[in-house]
């Protein structure tokens, strides 16, 4: 039978900035299962970070509980530690070490003798193929051969719990998708529990079964990519329109046949919003042809976690991700 | 499952490795003391019977301490900036093995220059004594992780700041060397100055290695150095451990 492997009652952290209380994490209720593939997904600052970082005993939780691999993270960090692999969100080596070294010094640190730390580290070598660089100073390696020594480090002493930081920020679309591979091939071969924060939509729908969504310290939603779509966003039809008045009678049929459907018109742009908009797509169109209403074009988009973001909350993921960056980067 | 003996050998031996891999930092991080070595012996004045390098060489062994061991820090800021440091605070490696690992560290480069100084010196007439030396090193070491340990500690609390640690660092540095009489005699100076320098430890142990590289093993002047470098050595030791402990906390 499946085990809980993290469950959280009431977790809560605020920070003090400049006097004034922030609170970062507010009485989050988590459960994850043995074996399950989570995504934490949020724009900056939603408290997903913070809450990774209480989970993994890096940050004492302000009030609430959270128990990990069956510990208590107050009462008990060190029998979490010792249970969770963790790869954060910078460079896990030391830049001054050597590829192989580092993984051994890890293996040590989690108590595994030195030859049990060696016979590990020549298997991850091979696996997350780092053979030509694995006697090389950590600082001479690519991002790509970094992260996947990261990577390397966090599995050495195979948790059965391993958590991941934003693992994908930084890195080329190439090594995104080699790290997605490596991250399911974890789970299918050994049913590693995982945690994953990102910010990436494609990343937590394409990876992830299970996202939870968090804004402003809270859960706002939970559940399978494709049910949170099916729940919090339909279908969305895009049709082009020669004139207005043609977009205008169009409105009106379409609201006629395709019954629930949420339209919104800009000029000679219509946009409706349904589930199963494909299917309804060649009903709809026979219907406009049946009225005389000719159609420019038309384009059938299937929902995203974005659609399902902004219909929790009226505001676009991936905007808030590019407004916070261009606020980065000028900070 | 770990002790906190396995885990000091884990950091120990994982801070040490880049320095094996890569002797050759050990003498470019004591390129200072060489120069001031080569640039300041030849202006001590000739006693004719080698005195004033018996005096002088001793205190670039404590110099070299202090330069490679204040500095130190760095390597841990760097690591902090990286996410090594965050890697190992999730693992269950112990708190106080974090820093008492990396300041008992700090003894090997430390004993590497000392060899070095004294190799250096001895065709020039710099005249060894094996046994003082061997006791002088032992003192040096405690004074050396409890700096090492202190040097990490301002890592710890400058965290992203890089030139408050350095900052810090460099402020202190010279003060505490000038105070220690290290470069010239502080016999002479000053009522206040040599009141200063009574105030800095560093003044006793540098006292007590000139008396030991000079063959003198027990007088007070040692006992004094003794004292001094352990005091440094145990207050460093509880100071970084219990930032470390709060850091991760």
């Amino acid at each position: 039978m499946a085990s809980t492997m993290i469950r959280t009652s009431g977790l809560t952290r605020h920070f003090t900035v400049k006097k004034r209380t922030v609170e970062a994490v507010r009485g989050l209720d988590l459960n994850v299962e043995e074996g399950e593939l989570v995504a934490l997904l949020g724009p900056n600052g939603a408290g997903k970070s913070t809450t990774l970082r209480m989970l993994t005993t890096l940050l004492r939780p302000t009030s609430g509980t959270a128990e990990v691999a069956g510990r208590d993270v107050t009462r008990d960090p060190r029998g979490v530690r010792s249970r969770i692999g963790y790869i954060g969100q910078g460079n896990g080596a030391g830049h001054s070490q050597r590829a192989r070294d580092e993984l051994l010094s890890q293996g040590r640190a989690y108590g595994m003798t030195v030859a049990a730390a060696r016979a590990r580290a020549d298997e991850l070598v091979d696996s997350l193929d780092l053979g030509a660089v694995a006697d090389r100073v950590v600082s001479s390696l690519s991002g790509g051969q970094r992260r996947r020594l990261d990577i390397a480090m966090g599995l050495i002493h195979a948790p059965e719990l391993l958590f991941l930081d934003e693992p994908s920020t930084g890195l080329d679309p190439q090594n995104r998708a080699n790290l997605a591979e490596h991250v399911r091939r974890l789970r299918a071969e050994h049913g590693t529990t995982m945690v994953l924060t990102t910010h990436y939509l494609e990343e937590a729908d394409q990876l992830a079964e299970r996202v939870v969504v968090i804004d402003h310290g809270r859960v706002i939603a939970d559940d399978t990519p494709a049910r949170l779509k099916a729940a919090h966003a339909g279908d969305r039809i895009d049709l082009e329109f020669d004139h207005e008045h043609d977009a205008e009678r169009a409105e009106a049929r379409a609201l006629g046949i395709a019954e629930g459907a949420e339209t919104k018109r800009t000029g000679t742009r219509l946009e409706i919003r349904i589930d199963g908009g494909a299917q309804l797509t060649p009903k709809l169109l026979r219907g406009f042809d049946e009225a005389h209403i000719p159609v420019a074009s038309v384009e059938v988009a299937r929902p995203t976690l974005d659609d399902v973001f902004l219909n929790l909350t009226g505001r676009s993921l991936r905007e808030e991700i590019t407004g916070a960056d261009s606020r980065e980067r000028a900070a | 499952m770990t002790t906190f003996a396995t885990d000091t050998a884990t950091v120990f031996s994982r801070e040490l490795r880049p320095v094996l891999r890569d002797p050759f930092s050990v003498i470019f991080s004591m390129l200072q003391p060489l120069l001031f070595l080569a640039l300041f012996a030849p202006l001590l004045p000739d006693t004719g019977d080698g005195s004033a390098l018996q005096w002088f060489v001793p205190g670039i062994v404590v110099m070299s301490c202090l330069f490679g061991t204040s500095a130190t820090g760095a390597n841990l800021l760097f690591e902090i900036q990286t996410g090594s440091h965050e890697r190992m605070l999730v693992s269950p490696l112990s708190r106080p093995a974090l820093i008492v690992g990396r300041a008992l560290k700090e003894i090997v480069p430390m004993f590497a220059q000392a060899v070095i100084i004294v190799l250096v010196t001895i065709p020039f007439g710099f005249e060894l004594h094996v046994g003082g030396a061997l006791v002088a090193l032992v003192i040096l070491a405690l004074f050396c992780v409890g700096l090492g340990s202190l040097s990490y500690t301002l890592a710890l609390a400058a965290r992203n700041k890089e030139w408050t640690f350095w900052a810090v660092q460099q402020t202190l540095l010279f003060p505490l060397l000038l105070l220690a009489g290290i470069l010239l005699p502080i016999d002479n100076a000053p009522e206040w100055l040599r009141v200063a320098s009574h105030l800095n430890p560093l003044t006793y142990v540098v006292d007590a290695e000139r008396a030991l590289f000079n063959g003198e093993l027990v007088s007070a002047t040692v006992g004094y150095g003794l004292l001094a470098a352990a005091v440094v050595g145990v207050l460093g030791l509880w100071i970084g451990t219990k930032v470390m402990r709060r850091a991760s906390a």
